[in-house]
């Protein structure tokens, strides 16, 4: 299973990547693109939506089931992949190059708090 | 309670397929890609383990007279040796026990394949109405055969390749037409909505066919893919499209039940004694917005359904389902769909919505 060292995980399966310019784009991983199998409909937060931690906020369905994306972190939402949306199966392909979507962090300091790869690793094993 | 393994479990596990709990039996359903899978039987040639589904031999004088009343389809449509017929057998009060696909093999020799959940329900029924009404026959489970469909355009031509000196025998079958050939049982039909064979073999030689056919390019595929390819093809699955609660005339089998002829059989009262108030219909959803899944609410302008089977059509490239809706709804309609606390439209249609690689619905 891949999970990139430099990135980081909450147990809810998003990954979370902080950019320079202080936003943090967010997918889900790996393990849970593998686990939904094929996707066929992707649904995200329209941009300026304020999200809270925790707080659902997109849809991934694959031929078998449908699953929410939960916004590991609170902030407002600056940027949404629709290139994801219009073709799924690029999430199946590669869970790290296809984001969901970008946060601009209510808290600056938010990813403190959150998993770094090995725990995520023993979390998944 | 462990859950019972098909004489191909070990294969499965091997190929790395991602195994399941269905009906009580470890299946895979899938080895990677389901809609690669499903590509694969639309397109070239794909195969499923169905060694959980049961032959049930049934010999004896008098075979024929005993299924002209047990089934709710005639067998007397039955005329050439080797054709098969898809049947529901019914309760008295119409509830449908189980689909199955009947072979007439000789006049004192049917062979009657029935679902895997059911199999031990449709014995002690069968058995049943045997010691009433015709005890000198014989009913044998056939517990040591596997069976394995192989599916798809070329599906044929690569088991005529894996399995040397088998096309001679089987060429000539028609659709719904099955015949011994050595040790298998080959019969031209399947529950995927495209040509190809159902293949009983003996338990001890399933892994060596199912490993000739890998060798031959057909595609191993799972529970997965067989359910996007049914639901595709307009197939009912029991116990979710239909079961005890429901009539075959309001499951859209009506064409499967002979009404006509003056023969009794086991649920006709029942069915004649009430028009039905609801059908089963195809759904094709216009608009993305989520996927059709079993168990969404319908609405139409005579009242509320239920989707009973949903999915997104690889074929297609949308999402498809049957749905029960009230009597009167037709083809042509378009009515709603809750998708996730959302009212999409979709249009009614009548299945199948793809048959032998051909998409037949108007996806606009």
């Amino acid at each position: 299973m891949n999970v990139p060292k430099e990135l980081k995980y909450a147990d809810s399966h998003e990954w979370m990547r902080a950019e320079s310019d202080g936003t943090v784009t967010i997918g889900i991983t790996d393990h849970a693109q593998e686990a939904l199998g094929d996707l066929v409909f992707i649904e995200l937060p329209a941009v300026g939506r304020t999200l809270k931690a925790g707080e659902a906020c997109a849809v991934v369905e694959s031929v078998k089931a449908a699953s929410d994306v939960y916004a590991p972190i609170a902030g407002e939402v600056v940027a949404a992949n629709t290139e994801v949306t219009t073709a799924p199966e690029t999430l199946n392909a590669d869970a790290y190059v296809a984001w969901l979507f970008r946060i601009k962090p209510a808290d600056s300091n938010a990813l403190a708090g959150m998993l770094d790869a090995a725990a995520y690793e023993k979390l998944i094993a | 309670m462990s859950l019972k393994q098909t004489p191909l479990n070990a294969a499965h596990r091997a190929a790395g397929a991602r195994m399941v709990d269905f009906g009580g039996w470890d299946m895979p359903v899938n080895y990677g890609s389901q809609i690669d899978e499903h590509h694969a039987v639309r397109r070239e040639a794909g195969m499923f383990d169905v060694s959980h589904m049961r032959a049930l031999d049934l010999t004896g004088a008098g075979a024929r007279d005993f299924l002209r009343y047990a089934l709710a389809n005639n067998v007397d449509k039955l005329k050439d040796a080797g054709k098969a017929l898809y049947s529901c057998m019914l309760r008295e009060d119409g509830g449908v026990l189980d689909d199955l696909i009947v072979y007439f093999l000789r006049e004192d020799f049917f062979r009657i394949v029935v679902n895997a959940a059911t199999t031990d329900k449709d014995i002690a029924w069968l058995r049943e109405l045997l010691a009433k009404h015709a005890p000198q026959l014989t009913l044998t489970p056939r517990h040591e055969l596997a069976m394995v469909a192989v599916q798809g355009p070329n599906a044929r031509a690569k088991f005529w390749q894996a399995v040397p000196g088998s096309e001679a025998a089987t060429s000539a079958l028609k659709p719904f037409q099955g015949r011994q050939a050595g040790d298998l049982f080959v019969a031209r039909t399947g529950y995927t909505g495209e040509d190809g064979f159902e293949v009983l073999v003996p338990a001890e030689r399933a892994e060596s066919l199912w490993k000739g056919l890998v060798a031959a390019g057909v595609q191993p595929c799972g529970l997965g893919a067989r359910d996007t390819l049914r639901l595709e093809a307009g197939m009912n699955l029991y116990g979710q499209d239909m079961d005890e609660r429901v009539t075959p005339l309001v499951s859209g089998l009506g064409w499967t039940v002979d009404m006509a002829s003056p023969r009794d059989f086991v649920g006709k009262a029942a069915l004649a004694a009430h028009a039905p108030q609801s059908a089963l219909v195809g759904l094709l959803l216009l608009e993305g917005g989520g996927v059709l899944r079993a168990h969404q609410s319908v609405h139409t302008p005579r009242g509320d359904g239920e989707t009973t089977s949903g999915t997104f059509s690889p074929t297609i490239g949308k999402s498809i389902a049957l749905a029960r809706v009230p009597a009167g709804v037709a083809p042509g309609d378009t009515i709603e769909v809750s998708v996730r606390g959302k009212h999409l439209p979709a249009k009614v249609l009548k299945p199948p919505f793809v048959r032998n690689g051909k998409i037949l619905v108007n996806g606009e």
